[in-house]
């Protein structure tokens, strides 16, 4: 008897859970239905391959699907370094002290500024002080900062994953502390980082406001030819598609057009990742 | 090592305690058996020496056991090792009481060739001195073992004395005692044997406690 | 009396503390050249931190922080001014858990060779293959060499460990718990590798195990909440040990 109780309360209680899990499921698959069928209609070679034309209600996105590169691959380069470096750094170096737990706590904190705080920071450093302009470099270094405690949090979490034994064993050895890094650490610690970066970057391409003001343009027939140059950018691109456009009824597909394809970068980001990730635990179990 | 290593030692301590028991009795009834010329108790003496053998066995198992079971160091290894060499030495003390009835049941059928004076009294010294062993080994105390090697050379020259009584006395000024007289001579020997024994087993003790050697090297009493 | 031999390592009045918390007291103890010197003590007597001096590894917890002095050779080994990679250099180690990289047999025998500098591959062949007939390793992988070391039986890893350690070729050889994590039979095979090891080494062993500083070595120190209480032969320490906890604690009353 009471076993029977026990059990239907099992059912029951998994039975909560699943509904949990469909809801979210299914506001995925709304999100993803949404903009698949309304946006795979304009999905042409030329969608992909031409720039807007007739006051952006005609022609494609190739201008904002470079510009978005661009600027994602000019933050990687501004951002994998520099976190990496922070996580070496923090991980590896830093004595546990006042100043090192003050870092930490920055970086948190940093993580939960809002975008917009970033794009305003970015203005005031990058495109002002700094002279870059609206720019390639300062809307990718804008970003770039944004992504750094993500990417920091996940190097570290990497470098943590490598056991301390492999430090001491080559230590032991007569390596330098760098040389313990290089050979021992890094090797076994890439592939988690790199997972953290390309999360980081992913995030950093589907972002409008930190670039909205320093560096991402309205409307560019051309593509953009140096680091200084502004840039057409795809979420930003679909933020003026949805919202500033002088016709949005009629430019609505090329708004879903733009978004489904903006996703579709981002998914392919992840994906990454997740291989990446993946291949790292199988890895780690052949090594356990 | 825990409470069951204790205990087993705690069960060796008690063997060895009954193996002396043992081996006292043995010693006493023999001497008394001397003493009142008595081949029926000698023959009990000889008889009960089977069991002072099988005690002997258990113990010597029971150490070994010890050692390959548990690696005994410090004073539990030399408890133990000690515990070997007693019962060896008690073993050979109740083989010579099985020699000394042996002599008794020998000598029965002929009239005794002297009143007994110093034999008694070398008894009373090996008795004395096994007794006293023991009792070092029971208190772990040394300074009473010390006193057991003391009182070895009181052995030694009542062991002469009656060497040199028999020989002059007997076997020279009259051959014929000569038989006789071998008889009361072995007993003698058999009895200094006691006392050495009972010396072998105060210098083990001594090694128990203190973990010096003083076998072999009497400067270091 | 064997104490004539050579001292190698010595380390007087040696404090050690973590932060606030003094682990070590008052160390005074000599290495002898050619022997091999264990270390026991109950957990948390300070035994791994003191032999992890001995090449400065303690060095890799930041609050670490000694007072006294090391000695290798006469020259200090504790001063500001020695780099500790020299050290490591001299005073190799082998770990309770054995941790080779990941990475093939060879590599890690040529990993010490490598980071010190050195260049010549056949230099660097000829010594990956004498540091693994030393290990007593050689006939079980001579034909797998570029097998991952992780391929290897715990016990074959722990002698690659000690192999890598030997390419170096080191003075001083520090063994913290080597067999803490080995079956008898690889246990065994350790040992024996001490005991030969020691002809060319002087070597320093952290053990738990009490039978096995018994076997392996020449003198034993018995550690005891961050003292040194009783230094001398192994042969005394096991059957006549002076002090009272060393007798309590090698005869299993506690710890």
């Amino acid at each position: 008897m009471k076993i029977k109780v026990k059990r239907i309360k099992e059912i029951l209680g998994f039975g909560v859970l699943h509904v949990c899990m469909l809801c979210v499921l299914m506001i995925l698959a709304v999100i993803v239905y949404d903009i698949v069928s309304k946006g795979s209609g304009v999905i042409s070679w030329d969608f992909l391959t031409k720039p807007p034309v007739d006051g952006m209600t005609k022609g494609g996105i190739f201008p904002a699907i470079l510009g978005t590169f661009f600027v994602t691959l000019m933050t990687a380069v501004l951002a994998v370094p520099l976190g990496m470096g922070c996580a070496i750094y923090l991980n590896e170096y830093a004595r546990d002290d006042g100043l090192t737990r003050f870092i930490r706590l920055s970086i948190r904190n940093l993580s939960g500024v809002p975008s917009i705080v970033f794009g305003l920071f970015g203005v005031a450093l990058f495109v002002d002080a700094c002279h870059f302009g609206t720019s390639i470099l300062s809307a990718g270094a804008t970003l770039g900062l944004m992504t750094l405690p993500l990417t920091i949090t996940a190097s570290e979490e990497a470098l943590k994953t490598v056991p301390r034994s492999y430090r001491e064993g080559a230590l032991a050895l007569g390596a330098t502390k760098w040389q313990a890094i290089r050979y021992n650490v890094l090797p076994l610690a890439i592939p988690g980082i790199l997972t953290g970066m390309i999360l980081g970057l992913s995030r950093a391409a589907g972002e409008t406001a930190p670039i909205l003001f320093t560096g991402a343009a309205f409307f560019l027939p051309d593509v953009p030819n140096s680091i200084l140059s502004q840039f057409m950018a795809l979420p930003y691109h679909l933020y003026i598609m949805s919202t500033q456009h002088h016709n949005i009824a009629l430019v609505r597909p090329i708004a879903y057009g733009t978004a489904l394809v903006l996703i579709v970068l981002v998914f392919l980001m992840n994906l990454v990742a997740v291989i990446i990730r993946y291949r790292l635990r199988k890895k780690g179990n052949a090594h356990g | 090592m825990g409470r069951h290593f204790r205990e087993e030692l705690e069960q060796l301590n008690s063997d060895i305690l009954k193996m002396d028991a043992l081996v006292e009795e043995s010693v006493a009834k023999a001497i008394t058996a001397l003493r009142d010329r008595d081949p029926k108790a000698a023959q009990a003496v000889i008889d009960n020496d089977t069991r002072v053998d099988e005690m002997e066995l258990v113990i010597d198992e029971r150490c070994l056991d010890l050692i390959a079971r548990y690696q005994p160091m410090a004073s539990d290894l030399r408890f133990i090792t000690t515990g070997m060499r007693l019962n060896g030495e008690l073993e050979r003390i109740a083989d010579i009481a099985v020699d000394i009835a042996e002599r008794v049941i020998f000598m029965a059928g002929e009239p005794l060739l002297k009143p007994l004076v110093d034999i008694p009294r070398l008894t009373a010294v090996a008795q004395k001195m096994v007794k006293m062993a023991i009792d070092a080994f029971i208190a772990r105390d040394s300074a009473i073992a010390k006193q057991v090697l003391r009182l070895d050379p009181e052995a030694d020259s009542l062991r002469d004395a009656i060497h040199k009584e028999l020989v002059e006395e007997y076997m020279i000024k009259d051959p014929s005692t000569t038989p006789r007289a071998v008889q009361l001579l072995l007993i003698a020997r058999f009895l200094e044997r006691v006392c050495d024994h009972a010396t072998y087993i105060a210098e083990d003790v001594i090694y128990m406690v203190n973990a010096e050697v003083v076998k072999h090297h009497p400067e270091r009493l | 009396m064997r104490m004539d031999k050579k001292i190698r390592m010595k380390a007087r009045k040696v404090e050690f503390f973590y932060g606030t918390t003094q682990i070590l007291h008052g160390i005074d103890l000599d290495i002898f050249e050619n022997n091999v010197t264990a270390i026991i003590g109950p957990s948390g007597c300070g035994k791994s931190t003191f032999i992890r001096l001995l090449n400065r590894m303690h060095e890799l917890v930041p609050s670490a922080r000694l007072k006294g002095e090391i000695t290798l050779d006469g020259k200090s080994i504790t001063s500001a001014d020695v780099d500790p990679v020299e050290i490591r250099r001299k005073v190799g180690m082998v770990f309770q858990k054995p941790n080779p990289f990941p990475k093939s047999i060879f590599e890690n025998v040529a990993y010490g060779l490598e980071v010190n500098g050195v260049k010549d591959r056949h230099f660097i062949e000829d010594r990956v293959v004498s540091s693994l007939k030393k290990a007593a390793l050689w006939q079980e992988v001579e034909k797998r060499l570029h097998d991952s070391a992780l391929s290897l039986s715990g016990g074959q890893q722990q002698r690659l460990c000690i192999a890598r350690c030997l390419a170096i070729e080191p003075e001083v050889i520090l063994f913290d718990e080597p067999c803490a994590s080995l079956d008898p039979i690889s246990t065994h095979k350790v040992e024996e590798l001490i005991l030969e090891l020691k002809k060319d080494y002087t070597i320093v062993i952290v053990t738990h195990n009490m039978q096995q500083a018994a076997r392996v070595s020449d003198h034993t120190g018995f550690f005891y909440m961050g003292k040194l209480v009783e230094f001398g032969r192994t042969e005394d320490m096991f059957t006549r040990p002076r002090e009272k906890r060393t007798e309590d604690y090698i005869t299993g009353r506690f710890g």
